[in-house]
């Protein structure tokens, strides 16, 4: 029985080749929509979580200020980390891999003709260690450089890019203000982070050097900490809040005036974020489909009229009312899932494409592949349904007479 | 009697049990008293007024009379289409009045072949899977519904045409294609609505000849209706309708 409706359906199907191929465009754009947005957001998502996996995901910022005020402003008077808060960290706080202090200007860097406008950040070896970042060419900083607060330098690849070019970097002295820094080392390439700024776009220089020569002062900017695999990040911030309060003698009632920025937390925000978005593209993807299931129904009902004669023959010939019902039903279910099949290998491939335009990992979800042909079944089902039945309630002696 | 019972899923005992009405055993269909109403009160058209006719098995009858004369109503009733307001319609002894649309539309692919005036065939679809259709219903398994359909289209004279479509027919050959498939599932009547209705002299006579020569050959009972004397005469019997009655009949 269903194999011989099967066989009606599909010889219906081409006897009417532009009618079914136009019938299925709705659905082939529906299910592509709805795969293109899942899987790019899912790509979006896994890209996301990566970039901020590679800036650290068991790293912690402490800032100066309060993490959110509803007043909103700064508030200055809130006191500046010392380099002696990054020891204190260091020593009174378990389970870190590393502490950096950290400050950052905004500066030119200037190197014979060329120059470039970058971020010179002063801190210490650990920096390098907590960002998990190798030097690739030269050296890191020597201890006594650091201690010392020479004049030293190492450059990110885009700094080094636009400075020297071709030339050799290492030995060579740049101007930053007043200064002239030596090059020692080269970091390698990091490329963009999921904020969208260039990662490589930075000068480090070692932060007493920092404070004397560029901030003039022995502040802190902020300190990051990176914890160890498998301690538990959370543990860490409370760890640090309870000792920062300690040492700026914060009261029981005063709020902190710093604040400490877990990067799990941040990674969260972001994938719920892009997680959402995904949802939000991939339901408006779900209306295109819904409005091609009703582009079956539309089709199916015409096709329901202008066969009228035809229904007419069939049923008196002997076919039952299940029987043209399920033919109609079947046509239209076949013509949904195979528009259904389509769509999935027209998605899948715009998808790869999107991908690798926005240099984004291409991710099959086969998890909406399969809802999607489902749901273009369904489709067919759903919107079938009502044309078959008109079409196998038709009063035989009615159609037959039909022109 | 009708073998109910043997033909398939979706007939309920309740259903099977028709009681068989005494009718000579040479009948094969009986009209007793037929009337049909069409419409409610004032509105009420009365197609059929009383019709009693019983059609013996073999036999070829002609049915005719002017439109509006009640002559298609008696078709759509023979044909189990439709069924009577009063009075009984029996298909070998089973009271079709009684039997459900579903039952009829069983009633009609085990035993009734179509021939219609415009010849109803699907337009883009070969004269082999034409001829094949109601043996698809039936649920015959694929080598042995071709090899019937071939055999039918050989025995209406269109051997080599199984894969021509409509289109590329002409409308001799389409009404053969079309009683080919009437003919395909053996009916036991076949019912012919104006089958030359739409074809010049020369094939008329042709389906015709085929008609009469299925009737002779095959024993085969058939029904037709026509307004045209000259075709009337190939039949063995005719039946006139006026004005929703049968006003005589003539037996050749």
């Amino acid at each position: 029985m269903l194999i011989e409706t099967y066989l009606l359906a599909q010889r219906e199907i081409r006897r009417n080749v532009l009618r079914s191929s136009l019938t299925v465009l709705g659905i082939v754009i529906g299910v592509a929509a709805v795969i293109v947005m899942v899987t790019l957001g899912g790509g979006a998502t896994a890209k996301v979580t990566d970039d901020i996996a590679k800036l650290g995901s068991n790293l912690l910022q402490v800032r100066v200020g309060q993490a959110f005020r509803r007043t909103g402003g700064v508030r200055s008077d809130a006191p500046a980390f010392k380099m002696e808060d990054a020891t204190a960290i260091a020593q009174g706080v378990s389970g870190l891999k590393a502490v950096a202090p950290v400050s950052i200007k905004p500066m030119q860097v200037i190197f014979g003709s060329a120059n470039k406008s970058t971020s010179i950040t002063g801190s210490t070896l650990e920096y390098l260690d907590v960002r998990d970042w190798n030097v690739v060419r030269g050296r890191s900083f020597a201890e006594n450089e650091e201690r010392s607060g020479q004049s030293v330098c190492l450059l990110g690849e885009t700094v080094r890019k636009t400075l020297f070019g071709k030339q050799e970097s290492l030995g060579q002295n740049i101007r930053m203000g007043k200064t002239s820094f030596r090059v020692v080392g080269v970091l390698e390439a990091k490329g963009q982070s999921s904020f969208g700024t260039d990662q490589d776009d930075f000068v480090l220089i070692p932060i007493r050097t920092f404070q004397r020569r560029i901030a003039g002062n022995t502040d802190v900017g902020s300190i990051i900490v990176s914890a160890l695999d498998g301690v538990s990040t959370q543990k860490v911030k409370a760890d640090i809040e309870t000792l920062m309060r300690a040492r700026r003698n914060l009261g029981g009632v005063q709020e902190d005036d710093f604040n400490v920025h877990d990067m799990k937390e941040i990674i969260d925000t972001m994938t719920n974020t892009t997680k959402v978005l995904t949802a939000l593209l991939g339901a408006v993807a779900a209306v295109s489909l819904l409005v091609g299931g009703i582009g079956i129904m539309n089709i199916m009902l015409v096709s329901v009229t202008e066969r009228t004669r035809e229904i007419g023959t069939r049923l008196a010939i002997g076919a039952r009312e299940r029987q043209v019902l399920m033919q109609f039903l079947v046509e239209a279910v076949a013509l949904a899932s195979f528009g259904g099949l389509i769509g999935i290998a027209v998605g899948l491939g715009m998808a790869a494409l999107g991908a690798r335009l926005l240099q984004m990992p291409f991710i099959l979800n086969t998890g909406i592949v399969v809802a999607s042909f489902l749901f273009s079944g369904a489709v067919g089902i759903v919107f079938g349904y009502f044309p078959a039945r008109k079409a196998a309630r038709l009063d035989p002696i009615e159609a037959l007479r039909y022109e | 009697m009708l073998q109910l019972n043997a033909w398939k899923p979706g007939i309920g005992p309740a259903e099977t049990k028709v009681r068989p009405a005494v009718v000579r055993p040479s009948s094969l269909i009986e009209l007793r008293g037929v009337t049909k109403v069409y419409g409610k009160g004032q509105a009420a058209v009365q197609a059929l007024k009383g019709i009693d006719l019983r059609v013996n098995r073999g036999d070829f009858v002609a049915v005719m009379g002017h439109s509006g004369s009640g002559k298609s109503t008696c078709m759509n009733i023979l044909g189990c289409l439709d069924t009577p307001t009063a009075g009984n319609y029996f298909f070998e002894g089973v009271d079709v009045g009684r039997l459900a649309r579903d039952q009829r539309a069983l009633l009609r692919r085990h035993y009734l072949g179509f021939v219609f005036q415009g010849f109803n065939l699907l337009q883009r679809t070969s004269a082999l899977e034409n001829v094949e259709l109601p043996l698809i219903y039936r649920g015959l398994p694929v080598k042995q519904r071709k090899e019937k359909a071939r055999q039918a289209l050989a025995s209406v004279g269109l051997s080599g045409w199984e894969h021509h479509t409509p289109s590329e027919l002409s409308g001799g050959q389409m009404q053969r294609v079309a009683i080919a498939r009437a003919i395909v599932s053996e009916p036991q009547l076949l019912l012919a609505d104006e089958p030359t209705g739409n074809l010049d002299s020369a094939r008329s006579k042709e389906i015709m000849e085929l008609i009469v020569r299925l009737n002779r050959e095959r024993r085969l009972t058939i029904v037709m209706v026509t307004h045209e004397a000259d075709m009337a005469a190939y039949a063995r019997r005719q039946v006139h309708f006026v004005d929703g009655q049968i006003e005589w009949v003539q037996t050749f």
